[in-house]
């Protein structure tokens, strides 16, 4: 499988109590386990992100239970408001238990 | 082999902007008959999220396309009324698209963090149906909202 590399967009600045848009996606196939193997017909088992968390500055503030009718590639877009200068940390979780995350730093005020 | 390749062709513009279109062709193949066992219904699922209680119309906001012409990416939002402060705010939103062969979409979760309480995401849809998101509110009152989407080529199986 490829590389599994998430993608966010967050806005560099902001000012305080400003409610910012965060864009979010994950390269993964998003194995349903409804598809079947072309050549054995056997069902290819399920395999999918089942879990997406967001924190900021270590508090939890937005998060997600997927389910396999989450298209591949998830992409998740949410608002946050920002109260302070910060570190958002995102969170993907797979199927077979390993996780990927990557972390993007807002300057508020100034 | 051909999947692989595109899907790592992605690019930062189409992944991040606009570009829906792009990752939809991924999964093209085969279709998997009818025969998957079927779950449990939108309304269990629904009921199972609200422990049964009331659900009503309004503040909610579901925004879908009328059309799908591709299942396996429908872009779906939602926008719920609420002033998102610690006594009034919206806890958690279920998505659930009542034909796919299981409804549960994805579960949502706020915080009075959240400013706003609104998401989008892409999703797949079996074939034509109804897309239902239900929010619960901090005061343990439920809402919803519901929007039917005409689905041209079904997108489970692929």
């Amino acid at each position: 499988m490829a590389k599994v590399k998430p993608r966010v967009k967050v806005p560099k600045k902001a000012e305080a109590g400003e409610v910012i848009t965060i864009k979010t996606l994950i390269n993964h196939k998003m194995e349903s386990g409804f598809r079947k193997d072309k050549k054995t017909g056997e069902l290819i088992p399920q395999k999918i992100i089942n879990k997406f968390t967001a924190e900021f500055n270590g508090k939890p503030v937005f998060s997600a239970d997927v389910r396999p009718a989450v298209s591949a590639n998830p992409y998740f877009q949410f608002k946050v408001k920002v109260p302070e200068s910060g570190t958002f940390k995102f969170t993907w979780v797979d199927d077979d238990g390993s996780t990927y995350s990557t972390e993007k730093k807002i300057k508020v005020g100034g | 082999m051909m999947m692989k390749a595109a899907t790592m062709r992605v690019t930062r513009r189409q992944a991040l902007g606009l570009g829906a279109g792009a990752t939809a062709v991924v999964i093209a193949g085969p279709t998997v008959g009818p025969a998957v066992a079927k779950g449990q219904s939108a309304e269990d699922a629904i009921k199972a999220f609200t422990g049964g209680a009331e659900t009503k119309t309004g503040k909610v906001s579901l925004s879908t396309p009328e059309i799908a012409e591709n299942g396996n990416t429908v872009p779906v939002s939602f926008d719920i009324e609420s002033p998102m402060t610690a006594d009034d705010h919206v806890q958690s939103v279920l998505v659930v698209a009542d034909g796919n062969p299981r409804p549960g979409v994805a579960t949502f979760h706020f915080s009075e963090m959240s400013g706003k309480a609104s998401a989008s995401t892409r999703i797949r849809l079996a074939k034509t149906q109804n897309v239902i998101a239900v929010a619960r509110m901090s005061d343990g009152s439920f809402f919803m909202d519901k929007r039917l989407v005409k689905v041209t080529i079904g997108g489970c199986g692929g």
